[in-house]
């Protein structure tokens, strides 16, 4: 967390040391406050003189109408800079991930990098934003009242500077059991969380299982679990507050012990045992002000961990320091003896695959789930890196190629139809920023999405919701291939993105892309024969991941098992739904 | 007192929620946050308060001692400041006797001090016990003081003793609360489910609940003390001022008006605080969910372009809303202050002309900055009720929903079964105007198949819910073996079933834990077994974990057909007399499938089979088909009869299938 801190609040040091001059200012006026109500004891009540009661008087309203400025001013800055800091983590969360390739986001998980962008960061401003605002001041009151003290009078300070160190002492023993209670609170209630989440999503198989009683179990281990530490935490806090006041009271009771004997001999005034009264309250109120960041730091320092988690993860997919440039784009697409295996996986998920895709030709991958075919077309816009041999657009590594260059030359089309939310236009013009609306009706027509847009009120202008409640599957994989052709890309990648489609109107847009794709590489990853069958080549993944053929669909059928065994259960196939 | 947010009551789905404040339990903060938070506000605050009330009915010796002590503890704390004053007079009082020469008596120095002209100090001496000509009486201070200390003693052990218990009480009651909540979801019907947004159930389970445990673990308390606090200190200041007691509470009307002037204004900052934040995360999940889309597109630019402007708008007003509850503070510690000053300058007037003792006035000052304090605390606790009483009335109305109706008290005790099953008029609608299933009659003989056929958003999986009583007949019955479904325990008629959804459940836990979830002490070898079966055995075995690899939210490296997989050998290793099969559609490829339609083959043999079938090979064979549309079954019979009678199913068939075996042959 300090790390993060530490870089996240440079730019903002000098709000900082504003705040803290602040601060100062506020404790010094707050300190001043008793040493002036001795002085109204000591000069004005002992010698009955009104006038000066009232002259002092006057002083303390000044001093604490200062008081109230400086405060709202230190609230103001440290607002300010709290908020700052949180809206630059955001940015800078949000251009790391922007960063990553594939694999980074793998790692972390979409949901997780989302929670860590906005929930995390929150945490972390807030303990921020009450640091500068409430806890800044105690250590500042303390050191403030002790110099008032001793101001007053040195022999009695020593009660305040036995005080301080013995409250500090407990507060970080108490600190120290504390804060892994804390954090192992944290991940109870999210184990909580995760075992409630599960039975709702899966209510179903649960009871179609009849596990009903396992699930109680579960989450009745994670109950318990979660009840003893947090009655922990609560036992150490109620000692907490007892014991503070009593190191006060004790104090209270020194002072007017010693400052007693000192009152008696006449070395000092008895008006200044009410200042000192008071910077004991003061110092200590400060302090149980400070306390709450028992609740706030350990979260927020776990929030913090996995924020820098996310900015220390290197992309390892950057741009080349002198990217090949000037290529021409004609869209062939060449796999050398690629392989592909997860970081530390026992077998790879992709081995030995070598083929080329040639512009106006239509490459087709079929095989089993599990054999790679995703990751295979993902390591054309690379997605994710090659762990043997290479891949080559238009004759260059794509490692070669800077991203932006080797993206602009792709159209994809991914397995989930993702779309953003904004209209229909919205999403086309991702596609081509300054298509006109004719050409998004035409790009539509071939998607085959023509008819069911003109048949939305709206038309162009229809809301697309992310979720996509609005649009149902089959029409979001025509937006998606719409999308796609907008781009007017020579590699055309279709990751089983037909598959929401009846046969009809499967048929129609893959006659309807021959025609309009003709100088285009066309890669197509499908289920369905039908859609494969007249590509120019079919490749057949296997399930360990090689190729177990390469041909036209008449050559394969004579000659590939695995192929063969497709086709026959093909019979019926997607029929239905 | 904390800051507290309450987020909207209704959540989408399961998005992050809005970020709570800092809570927890702890001592109290600074009064103030809480006070402006935009917050929740229950239907029935007092019979909410009251049930939650009798949720701690249980611990009643607990609480009615917690009380006590914190009387008793009050009391004490109370009366500190008294002595300690009582203390502070003694020593002024020596101080002044020891100014007056030995042997004269306080009614000759104060006829001095007048005869002198000084009226206001012999005012003020005339009030004191003087000793003259002695200095501090330090015996009658250390008893005093020794008071003191005893009595601090005391109230500090009272504090924490009522503390301590209150924590235990709190968390059990929570604990209850929480295990009656999850009790009250396995006895809930499937309808509530299906009904409710998952997140918002979610929500009432975790964050409802934990809002409630962080109240009674610090309102209660607070509450008690606090209130008695402000009695106790009231009382004191009264015996020794009415004049000073009234300026302090002056403190009370001002600063109401002053918290809720400025808790207005901010509460508009707070809901476009929330507002900015949603729109945030919106943007934010769309392009990381579509992080690939976003950059083949070439929308980096523009996402980052975005980003930043809601970024900039959230902390405009979130810095806003920061900065006017910040406020409240400072400006509440003004108030303090103006008042601190105002009791110091009438107190130091008053001691001046003897109206009252120097030692009053130091306690004076001690009770005025006791009772602001508990007020502050007291506003913010109402506020925190408030949020809370929102989130029981939620618990509440969960654990009040409409409970299944419970297993037959003598049930038929069915192990295993032949896998007969009929339907004897069978009519069943969701909603009550909309007939699904009127007066079906159906017979399944054992081993049997029944493809169920139709559309998407057919309503396939009613008769799935029917078979497993995920809900029950309106009319008719359904037999199994000749028994009535509604006469055998829920546990015994779900365990002769075998079940593979489309919509694959696999809870947080490693591989092997998923699969062994089909039965209970499974060996290792089965489950291996049952995943080579189910094809995923490669699969796994080329993760870097392999069975152990862990699967929640965030693993990414596990696709759907590989869950669907995992689900299929779960379903392997159960081993059911009756199957229930939802078809892929498309999420597991044509290859896998073969190899899953011989093993499930396999499986169906000799079992009663329901199969939601989208492939012609299942459907002609399978023994009776029903066919639906719209939710309803309209077609009932065997391939070649439907085919015969020209209807609905011809029309399907004819249109989907013929096309995809002209294409394929």
């Amino acid at each position: 967390m300090i790390r993060l801190l530490r870089s996240g609040l440079r730019p903002y040091r000098w709000q900082i040391v504003l705040v803290l001059v602040l601060v100062l200012v506020q404790v010094i006026a707050n300190l001043y406050l008793p040493t002036l109500n001795a002085d109204i004891i000591n000069n004005g009540v002992v010698t009955g003189d009104t006038a000066y009661i009232l002259k002092v008087g006057g002083l303390m309203l000044g001093v604490t109408l200062i008081y109230a400025l400086a405060s709202i001013a230190a609230v103001y800055f440290g607002s300010k800079t709290s908020m700052a800091l949180g809206r630059d983590t955001r940015g800078s969360l949000f251009r790391r991930v922007q960063s990553f390739s594939q694999a980074e986001v793998n790692k972390f998980g979409p949901p997780s990098l989302i929670t860590r962008t906005t929930n995390d960061v929150q945490q972390v401003q807030m303990v921020v934003l009450m640091m500068l605002n409430v806890v800044l001041a105690a250590p500042m009151t303390a050191i403030g009242g002790i110099i008032m003290a001793l101001r007053l009078n040195v022999p009695l300070s020593a009660v305040i500077l036995v005080a301080i160190p013995i409250m500090g002492v407990f507060i970080g023993l108490v600190m120290i059991r504390a804060i892994p209670l804390f954090m192992s609170m944290q991940k109870k209630i999210d184990r909580i969380t995760q075992v409630t989440r599960e039975f709702l999503s899966g209510v179903r198989v649960i009871r179609a299982f009849d596990r009903t009683v396992y699930e109680e179990q579960r989450f009745d281990v994670a109950n318990e679990d979660l009840t003893t530490t947090t009655l922990k935490v609560g036992r150490l806090f109620a000692l907490m507050f007892p014991v503070l006041t009593i190191i006060l009271n004790f104090s209270t009771v020194a002072i007017m012990w010693f400052g007693g004997k000192l009152i008696a001999d006449g070395s000092m005034p008895i008006g200044d045992l009410t200042a000192f009264l008071t910077y004991i309250i003061q110092i200590l109120f400060s302090v149980l002000m400070a306390t709450i960041m028992f609740v706030m730091v350990p979260r927020a320092a776990v929030s913090a961990q996995r924020i820098m988690e996310v900015l220390d993860t290197e992309p390892t997919i950057v741009d080349p320091a002198q990217p090949v440039a000037d290529v021409a784009e004609a869209g062939v697409v060449e796999f050398r003896d690629v392989e592909f295996r997860y970081p530390g996986a026992e077998e790879p998920v992709l081995s030995g695959i070598t083929f080329t895709a040639r512009p106006g030709e239509t490459t087709a991958i079929v095989g089993s789930t599990g054999s790679g075919k995703t990751t295979l077309i993902s390591l054309i816009p690379r997605f994710y890196e090659v762990t043997g041999g290479s891949v080559l657009v238009d004759g260059v590594d794509v490692r070669a190629l800077a991203q932006q260059d080797l993206w602009r030359r792709i159209g994809l089309v991914p397995q989930k139809s993702f779309l953003f939310s904004g209209t229909v236009a919205d999403n086309l013009r991702h596609g081509d920023v300054e298509a006109a609306d004719e050409q998004l009706w035409h790009y539509l027509e071939i998607a085959q999405g023509r008819e069911f847009v003109e048949e939305m009120p709206e038309r162009l202008e229809a809301p697309v919701a992310q979720g996509g409640a609005s649009v149902s599957g089959g029409q979001r994989q025509r937006l998606a291939i719409a999308r796609a052709l907008a781009k007017q890309a020579k590699i055309q990648i279709y990751d089983d993105s037909f598959s929401a489609l009846d046969f009809a109107t499967d048929a129609r847009l893959r006659a309807a892309l021959r025609r309009y794709t003709s100088d285009a590489t066309v890669i197509i990853v499908a289920q369905r024969v039908g859609t494969i069958m007249h590509a120019d080549q079919i490749i057949v993944l296997d399930d360990d991941g090689t190729i177990a053929g390469v041909g036209t669909h008449e050559q394969l059928l004579e000659t590939n098992a695995t192929y063969r065994e497709i086709v026959t259960s093909q019979l019926g196939v997607e029929g239905v739904a | 007192m904390s800051s507290r947010s309450q987020p909207p009551a209704a959540q989408p789905g399961d998005t992050p929620r809005p970020p709570r404040g800092p809570g927890g339990p702890g001592p109290g903060g600074p009064g103030g946050h809480a006070l402006v938070m935009p917050v929740a506000k229950a239907k029935d605050f007092r019979g909410t308060m009251r049930r939650l009330g009798g949720l701690l009915k249980t611990e009643r010796t607990l609480l009615i001692l917690v009380v006590l002590l914190a009387v008793v503890s009050v009391a004490f704390a109370v009366v500190g400041p008294k002595i300690l004053g009582h203390a502070t007079n003694i020593l002024f009082e020596g101080v002044v006797s020891k100014q007056i020469p030995a042997g004269v008596t306080k009614e000759q120095a104060v006829a001095g001090l007048r005869a002198r002209g000084q009226d206001r100090i012999a005012d003020m001496v005339s009030a004191m016990t003087l000793d003259p000509g002695h200095g501090v009486d330090f015996d009658a201070l250390a008893r005093t003081l020794f008071l003191l200390i005893g009595v601090y003693l005391l109230s500090a052990l009272f504090a924490w003793l009522q503390a301590y218990i209150m924590a235990g009480v709190a968390q059990r009651t929570i604990y209850g609360l929480r295990r009656q909540a999850d009790e009250k979801l396995a006895r809930l019907p499937l309808k509530y489910f299906d009904d409710h947004p998952r997140g918002d159930v979610l929500s009432r389970m975790t964050n409802d609940i934990d809002n409630i445990s962080q109240s009674l673990q610090q309102s209660l308390t607070q509450i008690i003390t606090s209130t008695l606090t402000i009695v106790g200190v009231l009382i004191m200041m009264l015996t020794i001022s009415w004049l000073l007691a009234l300026i302090s509470v002056l403190v009370v009307p001002v600063s109401v008006v002053i918290t809720m002037v400025i808790a207005k204004r901010s509460q508009k900052q707070f809901a476009a605080q929330w507002e900015t934040t949603g729109d945030l995360n919106g943007h934010v999940e769309e392009m990381f969910t579509g992080h690939n889309v976003v950059k083949v597109f070439g929308r980096q630019q523009a996402a980052i372009a975005t980003f930043d402007e809601q970024n900039e708008e959230l902390y405009q007003a979130s810095f806003k809303a920061q900065f006017i509850s910040g406020i409240i503070m400072p400006v509440m510690n003004f108030v303090m202050n103006l008042n601190y000053v105002a009791i110091a300058v009438v107190g130091g007037l008053m001691v001046a002309t003897g109206r009252i003792s120097l030692g009053d006035v130091q306690a004076f000052i001690q009770y005025s900055r006791q009772f602001t304090m508990p007020i502050t605390q007291v506003a913010s606790i109402m506020n925190v009720l408030q949020s809370t009483a929102a989130s029981a009335e939620r618990v509440f109305e969960l654990l009040d929903e409409e409970e299944e109706i419970p297993d037959a008290p003598e049930c038929v005790v069915f192990e295993h079964t032949h896998g007969h099953i009929a339907l004897e008029n069978v009519s069943f609608r969701y909603v009550a105007d909309t007939p699904l299933i009127t007066d079906l009659t159906l017979d399944v003989e054992p081993g049997e198949t029944v493809a169920i056929v139709g559309p998407t958003g057919a309503g396939k999986t009613t008769l799935v819910n029917l078979l497993l009583r995920f809900y029950d007949v309106d009319q008719g019955r359904i037999l199994v073996d000749g028994v009535d479904v509604r006469d055998i325990s829920r546990s015994d008629l779900r365990r002769l079933f075998g079940m593979v959804l489309q919509d694959t459940w696999l809870f947080s836990g490693t591989i092997r834990e998923n699969i062994a979830y089909g039965r209970e002490g499974a060996s290792e070898d089965e489950i291996r077994a049952a995943a080579q079966a189910a094809r995923v055995d490669h699969f796994v075995r080329a993760l870097p974990e392999g069975y152990d690899t862990v699967l929640d939210d965030d693993a990414a490296n596990v696709s759907q057909g590989e869950r669907q997989l995992l689900t299929i050998a779960r379903a392997f290793l159960a081993d059911p007399d009756i199957l229930i099969l939802d078809e892929a559609t498309s999420s597991v490829d044509t290859r896998t499938e073969v190899l899953i339609q011989e093993a499930m083959a396999h499986l169906m043999k000799e079992r009663t089979s329901f199969v939601i079938a989208h492939r012609l090979s299942t459907i002609r064979g399978a023994d009776i088909i029903l066919v639906m549309d719209k939710g309803a079954i309209i077609e009932q019979g065997s391939h070649e009869e439907l085919m015969a009678a020209r209807g609905f199913y011809y029309g399907l068939y004819a249109s989907q299938f013929e096309e995809a075996l002209d294409e394929a042959s």
